[in-house]
């Protein structure tokens, strides 16, 4: 296969070094790296840009089976790339629902069968996510695609017991049960944020305690029965208050934000545009605040894209009609930089946003090669991203089957001008690249 | 103004304009021809996804009026999974040639979507849209305010006039959009409502926001009283169990007879339809020589008479009253 030479990128944006990729490794780094590029080589003039671990996404809708007209596997995994990911856990949520060694499986290979990028299924918690019967998540673990995250996204396991048992059940093969943190009660008919601006629109309030409540709840049953719980997409300050006080208690729970809690807030709902209508929603600038410090000091450890795929007609409609969820795994980069680099508020480097979307996640998802270090003898998946090249954000340029991207003429100030996964280019040069080696016929 | 979506939207002098232009409308029907020729040839389309009888025959009413035609066309059920989503039914009136839609639909911010859009190029009226705004509600609310207690009431606001508007607030367009266009107009308005019915998030807007109906009627002596409908699904826990009984809501937010005779001699009590007399409002209150309520629905017509003439007169040479 194609070796590639990568020479002068600043890894994890700190020293220039070249890396050399030959049969899916990463050969050699440094001055020895070009002295070891056998012949024909492609070299990469990397100068000026930034090399990364491939980014690894521990939350991904792919849509397949079920949803094929939002998002499959294939363009999904095809999207990552474009968007720095090596790396996706598909979500739970299809139809069926992911909650047999079968399904599971299924997803597992058409990832494998597209090549762009490693495709880790989740598997639900409750059979059908429906929150009364335990899925056999063993089966799962066990299965060609070694599940070790469970979860019921888009529902709550709310029931408490259940939640209890599915916490110390994952033990066995140390899974671990990420949360969707939402009290269904105080949250019925739940449309946007409650407070200012949803006493103003008229449109039914998701207050921030049906979140933060389930959040209490869960890092206190973590720490009864020694089990490590995920929070999914943590949205309000309070609950990065729970969670930081669960962790100086010495509590197993990790947490994600996903990039889009980080730059919006409910403001961008006065419109009645659906395409900001997600779960959990737009919060206060407040939480965005809070958000953004505790991804900083280690309090939310990973950002995860949530990247929900939704077909046009879904969001061509009343607010209350739409669909909840938006496009994150290409402008992922370009927002996080937006959000934790260009402002400068927080001393967030890219060797931070190497351990929270790569370094990290992959260690939550009990991923063993992915999120590795740039260094000989680890799986050449890598990430080269542009610091300086700004873009504009344009819904039909993206590569996800859907165009329900919040972020449609916004400037975004970083870019992912190339992919390695398993040592093949999947983007070079900024163009995702349909004739790679090994691609399907 | 190319659209009328939400009373906030308003500046005083434009809200001030519509009112006097539906005293001038209100003025002409009295005479024994009733009938404008204003939006001859003109197509205003009622649009109602919710059943509202009342504001439709209104706004049919002030149409015809200003011998406009009017179609009326019903169409409940209206997201993309129960059938013609509201872009397609936008898109269908727009090519049937009309010049003006009226909305009623129950998801809040649904005529937004269809004036901005792109979907059509027809000025939209909000008719009531879920628990957002009612915007011609609110003019009339303030046309029967300004007629009872302003003296001089050509280019006059509501300045100084205090305001209490009680009820389910939380659910309610007509206490948004008469909080929005009241303050506009210079009134000073108290909500009044128990706790459960107040929406978090109330503290910006611009009024006063009381829990005890007996306190804002005795200190805040309002100039007019407006008692907002109640549904009797709201104390049920499905509901979500606003209030636990019919009978406690009446006692301590119903205007009952003893309330309504401590009222100042001036005072209106307003109710914008249709009323639970027994449970909001006592018959005697909604009986009384103070009672507007009937007098808002003949408002009603005239008010939407003049958003219907300014909103679309303008647009070509109309022919002024």
């Amino acid at each position: 296969m194609t070796a590639y030479l990568i020479q002068g990128a600043r890894l994890y944006g700190e020293e220039r070094a070249d890396l050399l990729l030959t049969d899916g490794r990463i050969a050699a780094t440094g001055s020895e790296a070009a002295d070891a590029a056998p012949v024909g080589t492609v070299r990469i003039d990397a100068d000026g840009l930034v090399a990364l671990p491939g980014l690894v996404d521990l939350h991904t809708h792919l849509r397949e089976p079920g949803r094929e007209d939002a998002e499959t596997v294939a363009s999904g995994t095809r999207a990552a790339a474009a968007g720095g990911f090596t790396c996706v856990h598909a979500m739970a949520n299809t139809t069926p629902t992911a909650d047999t060694a079968g399904v599971v499986e299924q997803v597992w290979r058409l990832g494998q069968d597209a090549g762009w990028a490693e495709v880790r299924p989740i598997g639900a918690v409750t059979v059908g996510r429906a929150g009364t019967q335990l899925a056999e998540l063993g089966a799962m673990a066990d299965s060609a695609a070694a599940v070790r995250v469970f979860s019921d996204d888009g529902d709550c396991v709310h029931d408490p017991v259940l939640m209890r048992r599915a916490l110390e059940y994952v033990k066995a093969f140390d899974g671990v049960v990420a949360q969707h943190a939402q009290e269904p009660r105080l949250t019925e008919g739940a449309l946007m944020h409650e407070g200012v601006v949803s006493a103003e629109l008229g449109l039914t309030g998701w207050p921030a305690v049906a979140e933060e409540a389930i959040i209490a709840r869960d890092v206190l049953l973590a720490e009864h029965v020694g089990s490590r719980v995920h929070i999914c997409h943590v949205s309000t300050a309070g609950s990065v208050e729970i969670i930081r006080w669960a962790k100086q208690r010495g509590i197993q729970v990790t947490a994600e934000v996903t990039p889009h809690h980080l730059v919006l807030t409910d403001e961008q709902v006065r419109g009645y545009d659906p395409q900001f209508k997600v779960n959990p929603p737009l919060r206060t600038a407040e939480d965005v605040a809070a958000l953004r410090a505790a991804l900083a000091d280690g309090t939310i450890d990973i950002v995860a894209t949530d990247h929900a795929p939704h077909p046009r007609e879904a969001k061509d409609c009343e607010f209350a009609a739409a669909a909840m969820g938006m496009t994150g795994l290409e402008t992922a980069v370009g927002v996080v930089a937006a959000a934790m680099i260009a402002p400068g508020e927080h001393a967030f480097t890219w060797a931070d946003v190497a351990r929270t979307l790569s370094t990290v996640p992959a260690r939550i998802g009990r991923v063993p090669h992915q999120g590795r270090p740039l260094a000989p003898g680890e799986p050449a998946h890598v990430t080269l991203i542009d610091p300086e090249r700004s873009w504009r954000v344009h819904p039909e340029d993206l590569h996800t089957a859907s165009e329900n991207t919040p972020f449609t003429d916004r400037e975004l100030p970083a870019q992912v001008v190339a992919t390695f996964f398993r040592g093949v280019a999947t983007v070079l040069d900024g163009d995702v690249r349909n004739d790679r080696e090994g691609a399907p016929a | 103004m190319r659209h009328l979506l939400s009373a906030a939207d308003l500046s005083r002098a434009e809200a001030i304009e519509i009112l006097d232009t539906a005293a001038t409308m209100a003025a002409t029907q009295s005479r024994e021809i009733k009938k404008l020729p204003a939006l001859r040839g003109r197509a205003v389309v009622n649009l109602f996804f919710e059943d509202s009888t009342r504001t439709r025959i209104s706004f049919e009413a002030a149409a015809k009026r200003l011998s406009a035609d009017v179609i009326n066309f019903s169409a409940k059920g209206s997201s993309v999974s129960k059938g013609e989503s509201l872009k397609d039914t936008a898109q269908t009136l727009q090519a049937m040639g009309a010049d003006a839609v009226v909305i009623r639909h129950d998801a809040s911010g649904a005529p937004q979507r269809l004036a901005t859009s792109g979907w059509i190029d027809a000025p939209v009226i909000n008719a009531g849209d879920g628990k957002h705004q009612h915007p011609t509600q609110a003019l009339l609310d303030a046309y029967t305010i300004r007629r009872h207690l302003v003296a001089d009431r050509t280019g006059a606001g509501l300045d100084g006039l205090r305001v209490a508007v009680v009820g389910d607030v939380l659910h309610s367009r007509v206490a948004r959009s008469n909080v929005d266009l009241l303050h506009t107009l210079g009134a000073e308005v108290t909500l009044v409502a128990p706790p459960t019915l107040v929406p978090v998030g109330v503290e910006t807007w611009p009024c006063q926001v009381c829990y005890d109906l007996d306190a804002t009627l005795d200190e805040h002596t309002p100039d007019a009283v407006m008692m907002l409908r109640v549904q009797r699904e709201r104390m049920s826990a499905a509901g979500g169990g606003f209030f636990p009984s019919a009978a406690e809501y009446s006692r301590r937010y119903g205007l009952d007879a003893a309330r309504l005779s401590r009222l100042a001699e001036h005072t209106i009590v307003m109710h914008p339809g249709p009323m639970n007399r027994g449970l909001e409002i006592s018959a005697q209150a909604a009986d009384s020589p103070r009672s507007t309520v009937v007098e808002q629905v003949a408002n009603g017509v005239a008010v939407r008479m003049a958003v219907l003439y300014l909103l679309l007169a303008g647009t070509d040479e109309g022919t002024h009253p």
